[in-house]
């Protein structure tokens, strides 16, 4: 049952890929960094090559772990779908298997300085 | 013409049965099912609504009187507040943080459930439910009305209060109550009467109402208290309603008691995030605090909470399916919220601020095992990139979750270092949620939730991620009702008005 109700009741999805104008939703997220509140939503055109997505927003947006510079971003662990991942930076997010409103995380073991600080 | 005079007064009894049961006739030309279309299809069987019982017995003759006599205490005392200055009388205006969240989340959340009432009261078929969900319905119009009254002579000083009803609507921290009454409102009206009858007037008002309005006694706001006491006996009254009710469904039938165990599960989960926003003001926005979130859920979730779901195991009721969770989130949630209000806070319509020192030793104090290990750190993190000039603003904005539509700042139920990740495909699309609670309450009815209003998608979808367009669109004045509150006008207005009210300067 997908909901009670009177009558036939179908919903229509708010957030399709349609209403983006051409862009979609992409989550990135620092496993064990939380600095950052909450994984970041970004909106790019699915054509963006990996190698762009990170150099550009993500490396922005970390910057104010004092791990940043620190990251090497070709060797970092990958996760999509909560499953390890090996992205083709040369590669564009949908050539890279990257849907609408899909979770990537990394991991970067060995760097947490803000949870040994205390 | 000679009218005969009556004999004598009803009796109290009397008047009750005149007054509420007598009101209802059995239908002749018309079928009942046409009368009442919404009785039947959430599945729970009522063989008898002359078996509910209206433990108060109130008529409307006598609500009215009681009502009038609160408003004219009311209003007496909130003038009496504008006309001497009583806003110079709180402790920092810091406080005023929580108002304006309150303002802008919780009090709507009454106009909603006088809506709410007002067609329950219709969808019921029997006569004492009707009378009481048409009173409560009244209530909830008088609390948001009050509300709004007393909080507006602050509006008249400071900042943050003039739109809450854009906020309500379009800013992202207030979505989780907005969706909150909106997913009950698009119920049927018994799951609408566990959801504001049971699971917030009875489970979850203590831990809302009491921490605010001794929160608002302990920093010498006037106004609000007045409002507390004025509905403090309605409040009685509401949370008897959604007792009587559910204790009525389980009695009915013993087929309802999956249905109603469902919704308890469902509700209180759906509570439970709505008390995130509470958390927050409790732990760090009150400068004079009354108790920690952590002493507040052990008074009102553990104690009485564990004593009204051990009285309710006699029908065959279990605690709600997220409790241990909820547990486990005590010491971290206000935290990691805070810390979220706090990065984007270029998009909040209040101010927040760094804790001090002596905040940050209260914290630690109060949550021993996590302050200090987990979020001290952070803060102090925080506090250097503020000295360096450099202040920490996320622009990352945040993953929604589908369902209570926060930002996704809660961790893994067993691991406070990583972010809970939950995610569900349904008809080829992907959904993103803050825990299994939320992605179980999606999972049973994805036909509702599959439509929810995201507010920062929504910055995306429809504004092309214009940030300016899209303060002006929830009327946030940038610089002016958002960021720190270190240098804002109302911490400079506050300390000003109040150095002349107490000085000769
Ligand atoms: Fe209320
Ligand atoms: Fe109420
Ligand atoms: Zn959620």
């Amino acid at each position: 049952m997908t909901v009670k109700s009177i009558k036939d009741y179908v919903g229509v999805s708010r957030d399709r890929v349609e209403n983006f104008n051409g862009k979609q939703l992409v989550y990135v997220s620092w496993d064990h960094h939380l600095l950052f509140a909450s994984p970041f939503l970004l909106c790019l055109p699915p054509e963006t090559p990996f190698a762009a997505m990170v150099s550009g927003p993500l490396t922005a947006l970390v910057q104010p772990d004092p791990d940043a510079a620190a990251v090497d971003w070709r060797t970092v662990e990958w996760l999509k779908d909560n499953a390890p991942f090996t992205p083709d930076f040369s590669r564009s997010l949908a050539a890279n298997g990257i849907g609408h409103k899909d979770q990537i995380r990394f991991r970067t073991p060995g760097l947490n300085a803000l949870l040994n600080a205390a | 013409m000679d009218m005969k005079a009556t004999k004598k007064k009803l009796g109290m009894k009397e008047r009750y049965r005149a007054l509420t049961r007598d009101l209802g006739w059995e239908p002749s030309y018309q079928d009942k099912d046409a009368i009442f279309p919404y009785a039947s299809y959430e599945g729970i069987k009522v063989h008898d609504w002359d078996k509910w019982e209206d433990p108060f017995r109130l008529t409307m003759d006598a609500y009215w009187k009681y009502q009038a006599e609160k408003e004219r205490k009311f209003y007496a005392i909130i003038d009496a507040h504008a006309q001497n200055n009583g806003h110079l009388n709180i402790t920092d205006a810091r406080y005023l943080s929580a108002l304006k969240i309150f303002l802008q989340a919780i009090s709507p959340g009454e106009y909603a459930a006088h809506k709410g009432f007002a067609r329950a009261g219709r969808e019921f078929p029997g006569v004492g439910t009707q009378v009481a969900c048409q009173m409560q319905a009244i209530d909830e119009l008088r609390h948001a009305q009050t509300q709004i009254h007393a909080m507006s002579n602050y509006n008249r000083y400071y900042d943050g209060f003039h739109a809450f009803a854009d906020a309500r609507d379009r800013i992202w921290y207030t979505s989780v109550a907005r969706s909150f009454f909106d997913d009950a409102m698009s119920a049927g009206p018994f799951e609408f009467m566990i959801a504001i009858g049971f699971s917030f007037e009875y489970v979850l008002t203590n831990l809302l109402f009491v921490p605010f309005m001794s929160g608002a006694a302990y920093n010498g706001d006037m106004a609000t208290v007045t409002f507390g006491f004025s509905a403090q006996s309605d409040e009685a009254r509401h949370m008897t309603l959604g007792l009587e009710c559910i204790k009525f469904m389980l009695e009915q039938d013993p087929d309802n008691l999956p249905i109603v165990q469902a919704w308890i599960d469902k509700w209180f989960w759906r509570g439970f995030r709505v008390l995130g926003l509470v958390s927050t003001m409790m732990d760090y926005m009150l400068p004079k605090r009354v108790m920690s979130w952590r002493e507040a859920w052990d008074i009102y979730g553990v104690e009485n909470g564990g004593a009204l779901f051990k009285d309710l195991a006699r029908y065959g009721i279990r605690p709600p399916k997220g409790w241990d969770d909820a547990e486990k989130a005590i010491d971290h949630m206000s935290h990691q919220f805070m810390l979220g209000l706090y990065q984007w806070s270029f998009g909040t319509s209040f101010h927040s601020w760094i804790p001090s020192d002596e905040d940050m030793d209260w914290l630690s104090a109060k949550y021993p095992d996590t302050f200090d290990k987990y979020y001290r750190p952070r803060w102090a993190h925080i506090r250097k990139l503020k000295a360096a000039g450099t202040p920490f603003k996320n622009y990352g904005l945040a993953r929604l979750c589908q369902c209570c539509q926060l930002p996704s700042v809660f961790t893994e139920p067993d691991d406070p270092t990583l972010t809970c990740h939950r995610e569900t495909v349904y008809k080829g699309e992907k959904y993103q949620f803050c825990s299994d609670g939320c992605m179980d309450i999606f999972n049973n009815e994805p036909e509702k939730y599959i439509q929810s209003w995201l507010p920062m998608p929504a910055l995306f979808s429809e504004l092309g991620g214009d940030v300016g367009a899209w303060m002006n669109w929830v009327s946030l004045r940038d610089g002016v009702d958002n960021g720190d509150y270190d240098g804002s006008t109302d911490q400079q207005h506050f300390n000003e008005w109040r150095g002349l009210a107490t000085s000769n300067l």
